[in-house]
């Protein structure tokens, strides 16, 4: 008979973290008989003797191995769907979740391309039966509503002539708004008309001479969990977003809408971006992302996500 | 249906060698530009402009411009176009002067979704920003807000409707235009983000529930510029063939014809609805839109018009 102190180790660890080991939840589980099974649960952290003498399962614990175990599925589905499908998928299911993801709306948003975006509302219209724009208009509340609505309906230009007067000026009207105490910039209409309007490429001029104009740069100055910064940052610096928002999800105590961010980062930027992102990950956090996901996460879902990283090496 | 008369079968190079043969010499014989290009539909014209400039190495347009002149060369300028660069110049004209709300709230509300955005493309291409962003500089308050939502949305193009949400939604715009429209907000997301079938059944419930069409009501405001669009777009949105006979009677009857409107209209409706139009125009008004346009304009001008309203040679 094996050694129990191992197993139970390994079962622990199948049980933990992102995704679940499915092949040490079988090759341990299920040789296990009746009585081995019940010596797991007294010895796993999850199980905690209950008053009407069984190991009743923790409650929290279930309810996430439901996440847990469906993260691979998640993956396959969204990986496998159309990309318009599948924004327009992640747009409303955000909008179900309320505020707290409001962010995913704001990112797909600004890191599309205006055909991939159009496309995105198209497919929510054969979804839904509605514009992305009227769901959003009726269920957003707040100052976020005019920025999410107005994100979600832009067709930018996407050329490369860029006026850079214009941009310093705009710039300049940037840095007003955030210096201004008495508003929150995100209600200030000029920012709503430059980030909703102006090209990917103004806005990054735009970002650069922000610095020189304001003395910080737009990350320093813009509210640290706020929709505009999300917003800005998308915009000029998608990379730097999202490896952060990858290293949020790999981080152990991040929270559920968080750590979605793995599967969604990485399934929608495979064929866009996800190059530049690790190097930016690398260079950021000192660790290659491959190694930090081989450590966080289980199974399935991490053999998926390392596969699709090793892609076009 | 359209009122233009476009022969099925034609040359472009014939029409080419034609209009080159017009151009020759002292002045120009206009009626032999009036009688091609009068009588060719946009495929055409495309094929003529091609052959023309690869005959001849000489700019199209540019030719068109010295040789004709006055309300006459504009007309055919715009009518050469491209139906959505057309558009799309017509929109940056009207940013530029003033603006002009009017054009810019009947062209985004006429089309179907997927031809607006053809015209946004074309935008694009010609000006090298996009239509939202010149449309956003040049304006402020509910005016922007509401003309780049317009230019914005891509409205849901199906049939399905949500009777309750139209009652609903009839009475939100009913209170808004009883207590003075100081909240433009509810009315412009409806009017921004509904689809046109929702809308319509919105505007019959309104009659139904509240007696005064939504039209008569948003009418009873004392002129303002931004009801006044407000306006435009319910009717564009849901009667265009009824808008446009109003814009036509209100030119041809307004001291000093507005010609500017009158070119519009037939320009941008003979290869689309301008029959019924017509029709509309003799029942409101007991006399032919031919007839008015004869009495109120003259010339080469005059010759233009009632060809492209279909008048037989």
């Amino acid at each position: 008979m094996a050694n129990t102190e191992e197993q139970l180790e390994a079962l622990t660890s199948a049980f933990s973290g992102l995704g679940v080991d499915e092949k040490i939840l079988i090759s341990v589980l299920g040789k296990a008989n009746a009585d081995d099974r019940k010596s797991y649960r007294k010895g796993i952290q999850f199980f905690a003797e209950d008053d009407r003498s069984f190991e009743k399962w923790e409650d929290d614990h279930v309810q996430q191995l439901e996440r847990e175990f469906s993260r691979f599925k998640n993956a396959m589905v969204y990986w496998t769907m159309h990309p318009w499908e599948r924004d327009a998928r992640m747009a409303k299911n955000a909008l179900l979740k309320g505020a707290q993801s409001y962010n995913v709306i704001a990112e797909i948003a600004c890191t599309r391309s205006s055909e991939e975006l159009l496309g995105a509302r198209k497919a929510y219209h054969s979804l839904y039966d509605h514009s992305i724009e009227e769901d959003l208009a009726v269920n957003v509340s707040g100052p976020e509503c005019k920025l999410l609505v107005a994100l979600v309906s832009a067709y930018r230009y996407e050329g490369s002539k860029v006026n850079e007067e214009t941009a310093k000026s705009e710039a300049k009207i940037f840095c007003n708004a955030v210096k201004d105490a008495s508003k929150n910039p995100v209600e200030d209409e000029e920012v709503i008309r430059i980030l909703t309007t102006r090209s990917k490429l103004h806005i990054s001029t735009l970002y650069k001479h922000y610095k020189e104009i304001c003395g910080n740069s737009m990350d320093e100055d813009l509210d640290k969990e706020s929709l505009l910064k999300v917003t800005v940052q998308c915009l000029s610096t998608p990379e730097a977003y999202f490896s952060k928002a990858l290293d949020d999800a790999l981080n152990g105590e991040a929270e559920e809408h968080t750590k979605d961010a793995l599967t969604r980062v990485i399934v929608t930027q495979a064929d866009a971006n996800l190059q530049k992102i690790t190097e930016e990950y690398h260079h950021k956090y000192r660790v290659n992302i491959s190694d930090k996901i081989d450590e966080e996460v289980n199974g399935n879902y991490k053999d998926f996500l390392l596969t699709v990283l090793a892609r076009g090496r | 249906m359209a009122s233009l008369i476009a022969p099925e079968e034609f040359s472009a190079v014939a029409d080419a060698e034609a209009l080159k043969k017009a151009f020759h010499g002292w002045g120009t014989n206009e009626k032999g530009v009036i009688a091609i290009l009068g009588h060719r539909n946009a495929a055409q014209r495309k094929m003529i402009w091609k052959a023309y400039e690869e005959k001849y190495q000489e700019n199209f347009i540019k030719r068109l411009e010295s040789e004709l002149s006055g309300h006459f060369e504009k007309a055919v300028y715009r009518w050469v176009l491209d139906p959505a660069d057309r558009d799309a110049v017509l929109v940056n004209l009207a940013i530029k002067k003033v603006p002009d709300p009017r054009v810019i709230v009947e062209m985004s509300c006429v089309k179907a979704p997927e031809d607006l955005l053809i015209v946004k493309r074309a935008y694009q291409i010609r000006y090298k920003r996009s239509m939202e962003e010149d449309i956003a500089s040049h304006t402020s308050g509910d005016m922007r807000k509401f003309l780049v939502a317009l230019v914005g949305v891509h409205r849901y193009d199906g049939g399905e409707i949500d009777t309750k949400l139209a009652k609903s939604e009839a009475d939100i715009l009913n209170k808004a235009i009883k207590e003075n429209l100081l909240t433009h907000e509810e009315i412009i997301r409806i009017i921004t983000t509904r689809s046109k079938a929702q809308l319509m059944a919105t505007r019959n419930h309104y009659k139904d529930a509240h007696g005064i069409s939504l039209s008569k009501h948003l009418a009873e405001n004392p002129a303002n510029e931004f009801l006044s669009a407000l306006l435009t777009a319910i009717k564009c949105l849901t009667e265009p063939k009824r808008y446009y006979e109003k814009v036509l009677r209100t030119a041809i009857k307004q001291k000093g014809t507005d010609e500017d409107a009158l070119t519009r209209v037939i320009v941008t409706r003979a290869e689309v609805d301008l029959e019924e139009i017509k029709d509309l125009y003799y029942k409101r008004n007991s006399v032919t839109l031919e007839n008015a346009v004869a009495k109120e304009t003259s010339g080469h001008y005059k010759a233009f018009l009632l060809t492209l309203l279909g008048k037989q040679d």
